[in-house]
């Protein structure tokens, strides 16, 4: 039948459109996959501690509320207050920093954004390239460069635990320029550990960009599930009611 | 069958209270107008579903929206931040929120399918003009929705996708800086623009638009549905005065509008609960970050239901060109009863000329859509071009086509294969 013949080209035409990758990934380098796992609890906590020891001197997590984060990660109170709350006095108090932004821009040529909200705006796969991807670059003022984020106004705060790299340019058979890095000096971590410890921080990203997501998927279930007994019945209601009409 | 069981139980107080009603106001006769002797034709297909989902969608936008207000903040220093308030600390305010993001989305969804049904079907053709023109209205009316609602997370596509919309107010000519500067009501894009938007968001038009469901219903219920088949049921009237090929919208139509509904739902739950974002197409990735005046993002892109129109207007080299295109792409729409010349309504009944000329506006439509996502390169712009040709030669052209159409017999009574 023409009509239906139509429709699912429709349908089809939009679920191209939706399988469009939209974000864009900025620099050109390929990023690779973060792979984390939002439901993975002890990695959520390792990346609460990252954060917390590495990122949250310059940027802060202002949507981020130290109680939520405690309960929804398993964190004790305890827990929290000694090992998690250097920057706040209070449990309810959200993650700030006490940075002022107008220096932070003087110092940096612009303030360090915050962070809650980055691995939506930014993804994650993002994340986990740009904080393996810092390069020795002389010409830089923060002595590094990035091969995601060109001429990034961050300096490589995990340098001792990566170590340094460099960039290496070679050329493919079909004389293509190919961008790779090469360790300089060894950090205090493996690659395989900085990868594991990068890995952890993005998911805690991850999670306080959404720290529904989990509640959200598992309520979804639910719905779906009612809504298919009801639209069961619904269907036998409908096939009741019209099976006199001819 | 209602009265009939009212009569048995010998007028009980339930009867009575309807009485009093209905000396009062005309309660069983707008129900016996509009709900159980309505008719319309039994051969409703697939097609005939998104008019009915598009008020369930205006439901649910209305309801989440009303919540929303509870505790969004319409300012500039502080919308973006009472919107991760609502997400994080209000109960269930994600999920308010999301129905609503995705409602947007969806609505407009909806509304596409339901225009191209009338496409199809010749539903714009006499005596429903006023009706296309009405929805049409509704259509308009949901843009200004949509395009002013999305300022109010004032993120950073907030921001700069109303500021280009906005200045397309200035290619009119003479007075088109100062129309600007009185939309915006300042010199740029700011609180006072964000707190106007707000007003026009949650009042001024949802109140129009829900006047505009209204007429529209109003004026369907005058001429009556049309059918997939494009013909009168009402010129085949039984005994009774009944159309023999129609059912009572109640319980007939409502049953399996129901189930319609329940399908829709758990699709849009899917995206509610399981891709929110759906990829950056409902939430762009961009609006996450704060509005910021000094700082323009690499691609303002509009979201999905307005890029359509927004490659069209990338299409034309001048500014003025590209905004008056864009809103002749409106305007023709409004004008497709006059232009369609054919006598037949359907598209079952109709020439290839008028499938061939439908399929390519269709085409053009989702390509458009597509291409206005796409960074300006140099195959963008000439697709655009292509594109945008094939959208207004199916209009220009309409009169002269559709009259040399060979158009098969129209049967004197629908098609209905026992609806199955």
């Amino acid at each position: 039948m023409q009509p239906s013949a139509r429709l699912l080209s429709l349908i089809g035409a939009l679920l191209l459109l939706a399988a469009q990758p939209a974000m864009t990934a900025g620099g050109g380098y390929p990023l690779d996959s973060a792979n984390n796992d939002v439901g993975n609890i002890a990695s959520l906590q390792r990346g609460a501690r990252n954060f917390v020891n590495y990122c949250l001197g310059c940027h802060s997590a202002q949507y981020v509320r130290y109680n939520r984060l405690a309960s929804d990660l398993s964190i004790s109170e305890d827990q929290l207050v000694n090992n998690l709350m250097f920057a706040a006095e209070k449990p309810h108090e959200t993650m700030q920093i006490a940075m002022p932004a107008e220096d932070a821009a003087v110092w940096f040529g612009q303030p360090p954004p915050d962070l809650t909200l980055v691995s939506r705006s930014r993804g994650t796969d993002f994340l986990y390239t740009f904080l393996r991807t810092f390069y020795v670059d002389d010409s830089k003022p923060t002595g590094v460069n990035n091969l995601v984020l060109e001429g990034a106004s961050m300096p490589h705060v995990l340098w001792e635990l990566q170590g340094l790299q460099r960039k290496v340019v070679t050329k493919d058979e079909e004389d293509r320029e190919v961008v790779s890095l090469e360790p300089v000096t060894a950090g205090t971590l493996s690659p395989e550990e900085y990868d594991a410890f990068v890995r952890d921080l993005v998911n805690f990203l991850d999670y306080t960009g959404e720290p529904m997501q989990l509640e959200r998927q598992r309520l979804g279930f639910w719905v779906l599930l009612f809504l298919l007994v009801f639209g069961l019945f619904a269907y036998l209601l409908k096939v009741e009611i019209w099976k006199d009409v001819k | 069958m209602n009265a009939a069981r009212a009569e048995a139980v010998g007028g009980g107080r339930g009867t009575r209270f309807l009485n009093w009603i209905d000396a009062r106001f005309p309660f069983s006769k707008l129900m016996r107008e509009h709900v159980t002797e309505y008719y319309a034709s039994k051969n409703f297909n697939f097609w005939y579903v998104f008019g009915v989902l598009s008020m369930v969608v205006l439901v649910i936008q209305l309801v989440t929206g009303i919540f929303l207000t509870m505790s969004y903040k319409p300012s500039a220093a502080e919308a973006f931040a009472s919107v991760e308030y609502i997400m994080r600390d209000v109960e269930w305010g994600w999920l308010i929120r999301y129905m609503h993001s995705t409602g947007a989305s969806a609505f407009f969804i909806v509304v596409y399918l339901h225009m191209f049904r009338g496409m199809m079907y010749g539903s714009y053709k006499p005596p429903r003009e006023l009706l296309w023109i009405i929805g049409m209205l509704i259509y308009v009316a949901l843009m200004a929705e949509a395009f002013m609602g999305y300022l109010l997370p004032w993120g950073q596509m907030s921001y700069w996708g109303a500021q280009v919309i906005i200045s397309l107010f200035g290619a009119v000519p003479v007075v088109g800086d100062a129309l600007v500067e009185w939309i915006r009501g300042d010199y740029f894009i700011s609180d006072i623009t964000l707190n106007r938007f707000f007003a026009l968001h949650v009042i001024a038009v949802p109140l129009a638009l829900v006047m505009l469901v209204v007429v529209h219903i109003m004026a369907l219920h005058e001429t009556g549905s049309n059918n997939p088949d494009g013909i009168e049921i009402k010129q085949h009237k039984g005994p009774d005065g009944v159309p023999l090929d129609g059912v009572a919208f109640h319980p007939y139509h409502t049953s399996k509008d129901l189930v319609a509904i329940i399908v829709f739902l758990a699709a849009f739950s899917l995206v509610v609960f399981f891709a929110p974002e759906m990829g950056g197409f409902f939430l762009e990735h961009a609006n996450f970050e704060p509005a910021n005046a000094l700082k323009t993002p690499e691609l303002i892109a509009p979201v999905w239901y307005f890029t359509p129109f927004y490659a069209i207007l990338r299409a034309v080299p001048s500014k003025g060109g590209g905004a008056l295109l864009m809103a002749l792409a409106i305007v023709f729409l409004f004008l497709l009863p006059w232009l369609d010349r054919c006598k037949v309504r359907s598209i079952r009944y109709r020439g290839w000329i008028f499938k061939f000329a439908l399929g390519a506006f269709a085409i053009s439509f989702v390509a458009l859509g597509y291409l206005g996502l796409q960074k300006p390169t140099a195959g963008v712009e000439l697709g655009s071009r292509i594109f945008t040709f094939v959208y207004f030669a199916f209009f220009i052209f309409m009169p002269i086509y559709t009259r040399l159409e060979k158009t098969k017999p129209v049967p004197e009574r629908v098609v209905f294969d026992g609806g199955h």
